[in-house]
């Protein structure tokens, strides 16, 4: 039953953001403001789904649901719209939630193409410290791929006031100040949330392998990428790095992420890898 | 009510050079005009817009060809002479004066389509009116809608959402780089009058501190008094470039004053603040390569000139859509006046009715003398539901929208059939 349930659960996932996604767009051609509420309401709908499906796996398989591919990619596309709805709490930016919502919607496709199949825990990471470091890393990614989602928007305001042809995206996008601050924000929660899970991690590792560091890939390019935003944080508080740089390392730092998140199983291995 | 008609007549910018609306007698004030207007025979409600680009009186009236006499004497006083101000005047009746109100509150007919101060205007020339007890029924609810009209074009296109001269360019690019133009420093080189243009507009959004550098360091003072602000010699430019963040140049220097060269190491003491130079200079005053260095926007007159055809190109599409709205509210209007031309007539047949039923009733009550109090009662009651049913039909037809064109004739004709007109 519970995975009857389970299923049809996804299915609405998928369906109500796809619905929040559509709004969104015909909200960001015709800016009207009713459009943009209702838009709202439905990416709230679609976070309280995504919520009730994490559980329910939770409920089925008896341990957080983020070790196979599946949950990995839905607990982000959650931490994304949550990340985006506490955010939305604080202040507004513009036409955020378009980008946002699409985002959540490719990584919510990307969920559904691979396999929903459970699968059993391996002893080592039976744990209380797997929904802690997980999870922490997570948040750290939503947080992360708002950045990125700025930095496209920045680059996309920045070029139309660079060459001077206002086209469709001028009026449509905030000013250029709050798309930074958009970046400062979400890089800087992202990176204390990216440090929590690395230092999670290395704890853990510590209790279940006796070492704190292994050079596990994606260990490895963890840190890559903490270094990558780092530096990045580090350039922005010292030479006063924004704008265009800003945008441009947001969204590069994001790849790595993203590598972090796939590459690293597919193509190098390592005991952080999905069970397959 | 039902011989009554709404009249507008006027002057604006397209029908009226300057020259003319100049001498127009009412100049000053709303307080007097109103006042002179009630002197006027005919009129029962009126109302007076006047701008720096119009002139136009409202007014319900009966006899019409004289008010329209009368008002264009009082508007025009005796600078010009009848065949004069013909030519110049416009005058409409009903659907066109209430479709040219709703025009201008929405701000269709103004010069820079779009702009919002007219509804300011508007609202202001009611207030007076209103205050002077000049306006009734009919011109409150006309008034009243003309601004509601006037938001929903607003809310409904993007009319008033672009900017069509060059500083509104400047303010609205401004805005796209930083956000808002509060606690934002200003820097103007060069005294003349654009620059001295564009600061207004930039303090008027906001912006905190003005500093003016010009050659003659008199009439630098002279400018950064208006604003509150300083005013500092040429050879300052650099020191000061790293403070600021909005340049307006505008300088009759022959040659380019500022380079690209000059602006990079100055970036690193800025730590990479933008900085929005407005060139409204022609030669013009700055390297067109400085747009090239990160977090520096340079724009040139020409620049902002397209911005303003792009928008201006942009309002004209949307001023379509508002049009469409003020037809539509136009009518609906129509239909209300409609409405109100007939209520005094069902009215008038109510009383009817209700004089009939109790004349009757006092003729036959008082034979029927073995009555209980509660069978009276049941006969006055049938006596009252017999007028009504049968008067029930009638007032459908009334109201009924189908033959709307003809409400006088109709009105006319219902008021014999049922002979109400001795009571007019």
């Amino acid at each position: 039953m519970l995975s009857e349930v389970n299923y049809l659960l996804f299915v609405l996932v998928l369906a109500v953001s796809f619905v929040a996604s559509a709004v969104y767009l015909v909200f960001f051609f015709s800016q009207r403001e009713k459009i943009r509420t209702t838009a709202r309401m439905i990416l709230i709908g679609s976070g309280i789904l995504q919520s009730c499906y994490i559980l329910s796996r939770y409920f089925i398989a008896g341990h957080t649901p983020i070790t196979s591919q599946h949950e990995a990619v839905t607990f982000f596309a959650w931490s994304v719209t949550w990340a985006y709805l506490s955010f939305r709490w604080r202040y507004t930016v513009k036409n955020f939630g378009t980008f946002v919502s699409l985002m959540v919607l490719i990584l919510l496709v990307l969920a559904a193409s691979v396999s929903r199949e459970f699968s059993p825990l391996v002893p080592a990471l039976q744990s209380l410290w797997l929904p802690i470091h997980a999870g922490v890393a997570v948040i750290a990614y939503g947080f992360l791929a708002l950045a990125f989602c700025g930095g496209i928007m920045y680059l996309l305001q920045e070029r139309e006031l660079k060459s001077k042809r206002f086209g469709f995206f001028f009026s449509r996008l905030p000013s250029l100040d709050a798309l930074d601050q958009l970046n400062s924000h979400c890089l800087t929660a992202g990176f204390v949330f990216l440090t929590l899970g690395i230092i999670t991690g290395s704890v853990w590792a510590r209790q279940a392998w006796g070492t704190y560091w292994q050079w596990d890939p994606k260990e490895t390019w963890s840190l890559i990428t903490w270094f990558l935003y780092a530096a990045q944080i580090h350039q922005r508080f010292t030479a006063g790095w924004r704008g265009k740089r800003a945008a441009v390392m947001a969204i590069v730092g994001f790849s790595s992420v993203i590598f972090t998140l796939w590459g690293v199983t597919y193509l190098l291995g390592g005991v952080h890898s999905y069970a397959q | 009510m039902p011989n009554e008609m709404i009249l507008l007549l006027g002057v604006n910018h397209k029908s009226t050079p300057l020259e003319v609306r100049e001498k127009l007698a009412l100049s000053s004030g709303y307080e007097k005009p109103l006042q002179a207007l009630k002197r006027i025979e005919g009129i029962r409600e009126y109302y007076l817009l006047s701008t720096c680009n119009r002139v136009e009186i409202l007014v319900t009236a009966r006899d019409e060809a004289r008010v329209v006499e009368e008002l264009s004497r009082f508007l025009f006083g005796d600078a010009l002479t009848p065949e004069q101000y013909e030519k110049h005047l416009y005058c409409y009746r009903n659907e066109e004066a209430i479709h040219h109100l709703f025009l201008v509150a929405a701000s269709l007919d103004s010069m820079i389509v779009g702009e919002a101060q007219i509804l300011g205007q508007l609202k202001e020339a009611y207030r007076w009116a209103a205050a002077e007890k000049c306006t009734g029924p009919v011109l409150n609810k006309l008034l009243h809608k003309a601004f509601s009209v006037a938001k929903r074009v607003r809310s409904e296109t993007c009319i008033g959402s672009s900017a069509v001269s060059i500083s509104y360019a400047a303010i609205e690019l401004a805005k796209k780089i930083f956000g808002s133009l509060e606690n934002k420093r200003v820097l103007l080189i060069g005294a003349g009058e654009m620059a001295e243009l564009a600061a207004e507009h930039l303090v008027g959004n906001g912006a905190r501190e003005v500093v003016v550098a010009n050659r003659t360091l008199e009439r630098a003072l002279n400018l950064a008094k208006r604003f509150n602000g300083r005013a500092v010699g040429l050879d300052e430019l650099f020191e000061q470039l790293e403070l600021v963040d909005i340049i307006v140049s505008s300088t009759g220097a022959p040659n380019i004053i500022l380079h690209k060269e000059d602006v990079k190491p100055l970036m690193r003491n800025r730590r990479n603040k933008p900085l929005f130079f407005i060139d409204i200079a022609v030669p013009r005053d700055l390297d067109p390569a400085l747009n090239d260095l990160d977090n520096v926007y340079l724009y040139d007159i020409d620049d902002l000139n397209n911005v303003v055809e792009l928008n201006k190109a942009e309002r004209d599409k949307e001023a379509i859509k508002a049009k469409r709205i003020v037809d539509e509210e136009a009518l609906k209007f129509k239909d209300w006046l409609a409405g109100l031309a007939i209520t005094p007539t069902i009215a008038a047949l109510r009383a009817k009715g209700d004089q009939v039923c109790t004349l009757e009733l006092a003729r036959t009550l008082p034979r029927l003398t073995n009555l209980t109090a509660k069978e009276r009662q049941s006969v006055e009651k049938m006596a009252a539901a017999i007028v009504s049913r049968l008067l029930h039909d009638p007032v459908v037809f009334l109201k009924n929208e189908s033959c709307k064109d003809q409400s006088e004739m109709k009105v006319g004709i219902f008021r014999s059939v049922f002979g109400l007109e001795k009571k007019e």
